[in-house]
């Protein structure tokens, strides 16, 4: 029996998944039609009650952080939806306002009327014009449908391309019209978020999961998942397997599982090494098959689930080379507010740029995780800490592959045998 | 006065126990103890970023740790907080290593050649705080260098350690938000917008608060080390603030000036003209020796003795004025007020060079002398009323003060005045219109409460009825008044008794005890009782013959209405002057005695509050005397001596005097002229000198000029619309005297009026047109 349960992504594979009429035919917008006609406090005390955790990578419990917001207050509450999916790896919010935006908006309709919000602003990445699109119909599909404009607006706004602005203070200020740094905390977002205004920031799957969880109860929610992290997610499996995707289950899952349901590694390779959540998350390697994939079981195996984000790396990958890859990106994406990031990736770049070309020796491996010591809870925000996980925990799993690049005087790897490409005579 | 309670909190930093206000950083909770955490961005008067990292440090509360280092510039004290700095926790202290290996990276270590070198906060703090070896041998970030973000401030993006402070004083400070950090990673840089200069007024200070020598001052850049200049604490001698200020020299040359450490006054900060303008002080123009003018007519050089019995035997031989500037010390106004009544026997002395009006002069010692309106009072005012006064253009402290309270508490700002200023603007203030002249009209209907303070500038003096009204306003209210005139002088020469209707310490000259008091300290039998005449009438005096000889110390007349008059008082005239460079008086005069400036002579200022400013000589062993000393000499010459040999003697004496307890001035009743009706070409003329403009001391300084706001003449839409008008367009505009063409501008002004600088480049109004305001004036597009 398949351990895939898919809600979400149930309706993925119809052709007009994306319309307004599609989204009707399963009972869309019924959710919200239910949420409007009860008290917004009932709303809150239901979703804490599922158990949905914040899908953008911490977890932080949806139903509390709506809980903060301070209520009869007379002052604008705002919804802010994070979409601004930029982590390498990192694939699940894409497909899915591809695949039926209307979730997200029946989401934002019923979380705004739950944090007694009147507008919802979703901050969206500029590159992925082809969603841009799509979401942009949706909204006057549910503004002509009159489903928005009734006390309830969405704002669709598209990032300009920066990582950083996936930070929820930091899009804040890209969304204000300034240029996106991590704002100091206190005051939190709940408190003075968006305009100085108490503000929940969500990700997009966060709010996509509330319609269903309020059409079919609490419960219902609660009864998939494990004992801390309820519900189901969207696993987005990507890299060296025969059956890249979208794959919906509850939290809990094991890779092997999925892999199993998916189809496998590349054929005729083994499995080297993987990301639980996306780059910034600490790699695994095939020990950690059978972590369960929920928050605690990869905290405790030393990860974070993160985004669940499973690039899946086989033994004809240099790890040297994937990890100076990702290093690159996040020099190229620190903001610079702060001294460790701004300064740190730029030094690891071409720390990791001589070790993999051979003109490193063991010395600098000690200076690199110095280094990433330096770096690791010292800057302002994730995204320094993000940047030395691929670093610190390839060295804690491939010391030897590095020393061979060492002692090599280059890589031993050949770049083309880990391509898709490789021996279809390329 | 109530004092507040404030919530202490004790927190232990390094096993030390401190007890601190409720809300203070940890950073400043430790240095209550003396103990230095390194930092970069933290500035106590910027709101925190927490972005440098330099100051990490381990905190728990109450048992529960952190789990990683705190930036201590970030959190507040809390009950139960122990902290560990990098003196205790190894953590800490590993932290703050790495994070200041990773500032040097990419760092030029240029520091041999760096204006900053010898008292760089990366240079001390990388020595107390770094290790001595980077481990770093790849390739640093180069820019190029240096960069002009304004005509005198300069931009190394290669040594910028991206700390925001400049940025973040800009907006949070001056609230010229016109540098931004731009770009991003190591690219990261300080940038001014497309075509949009740094022209702030108080862009300076962001080189003073630069932690690196990124943000450099194009007057000192290259100039000297540090280590090779002797630095003297100073007063600002450019307006009525009262900044404290440092004077660095070398070999008896000023190489620059800092905004000094004055909580009370102007906190850290100064005004761009206070900092960059010195070098007048070393101008080409400056007078070395006496002057004699002989019997060919000309100006020929005089030992002292000689120039001393000239000067004498002039003054002796007619009927003598004093006519005294703005920038005089307190001590050498008090020298000028004390020889007018004892070597001259006259009050007929002013020291009001500028437009001035006998209702202003009843003002000042009804309402202005001897009053207590302070700064502080501006912290706590419910309501600030501004009249004829632009605090960013006349007196640029008390701006950053108001706009202080701005930001904090959002402080109600009314101005009366004929046009919407950049300053009122950015001050939020609430902008009552009035056509020039009318605005005692406007004042009445303010209302205010005993917490408001009412700011009138010397301007005030410029339509008639507007001191009587602010009087009137504050005798209804019980709004206090502050009187901020804009040179540094002013308010002491006021208390100097440098005017005609008043002796030392605001004695009416016409009361007999007033007169007592001050002849018994002076030695003298009795003094003169009749009130004395004002500038104006000095001059008209002399014209008339009346008065025969002039003491002039300071003045330019061409500051005043009817300067050709002027002219031609002081052609005609005995004339003895004392200044530092030549000028139209000393032209004109029949004995130049050369006197120190500020940087050579040690004294004091009395700020608009009223706050002795006081300084010491900053050059050493300069041979140029003081305005006191040689008044003294003069007086000596004369037979009548005033015993004021040196500054020390001044205070002395004027600490002797004590304070008057008896009546003060009454005010008469002024009646306001009818205001007249403009139309088609005619307006009605209004002006106000900006900060940057061709004011004497700031001659010499080009890169400072070059950050002066447009000259331009302002007219309203309406207005404008009326003559086809559009920005940027010539205006001719007349007076029967003469006439300027100005770019137009069309702005939020009174219909009535046109606004143009008073004495900016291109447009000297009371040279140009002889006249500044209230006046009706033609205007002609051409």
């Amino acid at each position: 029996m398949t351990k895939l349960t898919p809600v979400l992504s149930a309706h993925w594979d119809e052709k007009d998944s994306f319309t307004i009429e599609g989204y009707k035919r399963h009972g869309g917008y019924t959710a919200s039609a239910k949420a409007l006609a009860m008290d917004p406090d009932a709303i809150i005390q239901l979703v804490k009650d599922s158990g949905l955790r914040g899908r953008g990578g911490a977890g932080f419990p949806t139903g509390m952080k709506w809980g903060f917001i301070p209520q009869g207050d007379n002052r604008e509450h705002y919804l802010v939806v994070n979409a601004d999916e930029s982590e390498p790896g990192t694939c699940k919010d894409t497909p899915l306002l591809m695949a039926n935006p209307h979730v997200l908006i029946e989401g934002c309709i019923i979380a705004c009327h739950a944090i007694r919000a009147k507008h919802a602003f979703i901050y969206i990445r500029g590159e992925v014009t082809h969603v841009v699109r799509r979401v942009n119909q949706a909204i006057e599909d549910a503004y002509k449908a009159g489903l928005l404009g009734n006390g309830i607006d969405v704002v669709l706004h598209i990032g300009a391309g920066a990582y950083i602005c996936g930070e929820e203070t930091a899009l804040l200020d890209s969304l204000e019209g300034f240029r996106g740094q991590p704002r100091l905390r206190p005051p939190f977002p709940a408190i003075a978020g968006l305009y100085a205004r108490p503000t929940v920031v969500n990700n997009v799957e966060s709010i996509a999961s509330v319609p269903a969880i309020i059409a079919n109860g609490a419960e219902w929610y609660q009864s998939m998942g494990t004992e801390k992290s309820k519900g189901a997610t969207l696993y987005s499996l990507s890299g060296h397997v025969n059956n890249p995707g979208q794959f919906e289950a509850p939290l809990g899952i094991t890779l092997r599982e999925i892999l199993e349901l998916s189809g496998g590694i590349r054929t005729g390779h083994t499995l080297k090494f993987w990301t639980p959540g996306g780059s910034s998350t600490p790699l695994f390697t095939a020990e950690h098959l059978d972590v369960p994939l929920d928050y605690e079981g990869v905290a405790a195996a030393g990860s974070m689930l993160g985004t669940k984000a499973l690039q899946i790396f086989d033994e004809t990958t240099c790890v040297v080379r994937a990890v100076l890859r990702w290093t690159e990106f996040y020099k190229h994406e620190s903001c610079g507010k702060c001294t460790p990031c701004r300064e740190g990736t730029w030094w690891l770049v071409q720390l990791l740029r001589d070790l993999e070309a051979g003109k490193g020796t063991e010395a600098d491996l000690a200076k690199l995780l110095d280094l990433c010591d330096n770096i690791m809870g010292r800057s302002f925000c994730a995204l320094g800490d993000g940047a030395t996980s691929p670093i610190t925990s390839s060295i804690k799993y491939f010391r030897d592959e590095y020393i061979a690049h060492i002692t090599h005087g280059g890589c031993p790897f050949d770049p083309v045998a880990s391509t898709l490409f490789a021996g279809a005579g390329a | 006065m109530t004092t507040e309670v404030v919530d202490m909190i004790t927190v232990v930093v390094d096993g030390f126990e401190v007890s601190v206000p409720k809300g203070t950083l940890v950073i400043r909770a430790a240095e209550q103890l003396g103990i230095q955490i390194p930092r970069f961005c933290d500035h106590p008067l910027l709101e925190p970023v927490g972005a440098c990292r330099q100051c990490l440090v381990d905190i728990e509360i109450n048992g529960r740790a952190f789990p990683k280092p705190q930036a201590s510039c970030t959190i507040p004290v809390e009950p139960g907080m122990i902290v560990k700095t990098q003196l205790t926790s190894p953590v800490a202290e590993k932290a703050q290593r790495g994070v200041m290996e990773l500032l040097l990276i990419n760092h030029p270590l240029d520091c041999p050649v760096c204006d900053k070198g010898g008292e760089c906060p990366l240079q001390n703090q990388a020595m107390s705080n770094g290790q001595g070896e980077t481990r770093f041998e790849g390739v640093k970030r180069t820019f190029q260098k240096p960069i002009n973000i304004s005509s005198q401030v300069l931009l190394d993006r290669e040594r910028c350690v991206l700390c925001a402070r400049c940025t973040r004083f800009s907006e949070q400070i001056a609230s010229d938000p016109f540098i931004t950090l731009n770009e991003r990673g190591a690219l990261q840089q300080v940038g001014i917008y497309e075509n949009k200069p740094f022209e702030s007024y108080f862009s300076g200070n962001t080189v003073q608060i630069c932690p690196v020598g990124a943000l450099t001052g194009a007057a000192y850049r290259f100039r000297a080390r540090p280590f090779d200049l002797v630095s003297t604490p100073s007063a600002c001698e450019h307006c009525a603030s009262g900044c404290d200020m440092r004077t660095d020299v070398r070999r008896g040359k000023t190489l620059r000036r800092l905004a000094g450490d004055d909580s009370t006054v102007n906190e850290e900060w100064n005004c761009d003209k206070g900092r960059w303008a010195f070098k007048y002080v070393t101008s080409v123009d400056r007078l070395t020796t006496p002057m004699v003018r002989n019997s060919a007519g000309e100006l020929v050089a005089a030992s002292w003795p000689e120039a001393l019995a000239a000067a004498a035997k002039g003054l002796k031989a007619a009927k003598a004025a004093v006519l005294v500037g703005g920038r005089a010390t307190y001590e050498d106004a008090y020298g000028y007020s004390k020889f007018a009544r004892v070597a001259l026997e006259t009050n007929d002395i002013d020291f009001r060079s500028r437009l001035a009006s006998n209702e202003e002069r009843e003002f000042l010692a009804a309402r202005v002398v001897g009053s207590t309106t302070t700064y502080l009072d501006i912290d706590r005012a419910d309501h600030v009323l501004l009249v004829g006064f632009e605090p960013e253009e006349e007196s640029p402290i008390v701006f950053l003060r108001i706009n202080k309270q701005v930001r904090k508490r959002a402080l109600k700002v009314t101005a009366i005045a004929t046009k919407l200023s950049i300053g009122v603007e950015k001050l939020k203030g609430e902008f009552v219109k009035v056509a020039p002249g009318a605005e005692a009209a406007a004042i009445a209907t303010q209302s205010l409460s005993a917490k408001s303070v009412i700011l009138v500038g010397e301007r005030g003096a410029e339509s008639a009825g507007v001191l009587s009204a602010v009087a009137a306003l504050a005798d209804s209210t019980g709004a206090k008044i502050a009187w901020i005139p804009r040179r540094a002088g002013e308010r002491g020469a006021l208390e100097a008794g440098a005017i005609g209707n008043l002796l030392p310490g605001g004695r009416p000259v016409t009361d007999a005890s007033a007169r007592v008091d001050i002849a018994a300290v002076w030695g003298t039998d009795s003094l003169p009782s009749a009130e004395g005449k004002s500038v104006q009438e000095i001059y008209a005096a002399v014209y008339a013959g009346e008065i025969g000889a002039l003491v002039v110390g300071g003045v330019d007349p061409l500051d005043g209405e009817n300067s050709q008059a002027a002219l031609a008082a002081l052609e005609k005239a005995f004339v003895v002057s004392l200044e530092i460079a030549s000028s139209a008086v000393t032209q004109r005069a029949d004995v130049v005695l050369p006197v120190a400036a500020i940087t050579e002579k040690s004294g004091s200022f009395l700020n608009w509050e009223g706050r002795p400013r006081s300084f010491d000589a900053a050059v050493q062993d300069s041979l140029n005397r003081s305005d006191l000393r040689i008044l003294s000499m003069i007086a000596e010459e004369m037979g009548a001596s005033i015993n004021l040999g040196t500054v020390t003697a001044a205070i002395k004496e004027i600490a002797s005097l004590g304070k008057w307890e008896g009546a003060r001035i009454s005010m008469s009743k002024v009646s306001v002229p009818a205001q007249p009706t403009v139309a088609g070409d005619r307006f009605i003329l209004t002006s106000w000198r900006r900060l940057l403009d061709l004011g004497t001391l700031q001659q010499g300084e080009e890169n400072l000029a070059g950050t002066a706001r447009k000259t331009v003449a302002v007219i309203s839409p309406k207005r404008a619309s009326a003559l086809g008008v559009v920005d940027g367009d010539k205006l001719k505009i007349s007076t029967s005297f003469g006439s300027v063409t100005l770019n137009a501008l069309v702005e939020d002004i009174h219909d009535d009026a046109l606004w143009a600088p008073r004495n900016s480049r291109g447009s000297q109004l009371l040279v140009n047109l002889g006249v500044a305001h209230g006046a009706v004036v033609s205007v002609v597009k051409v």
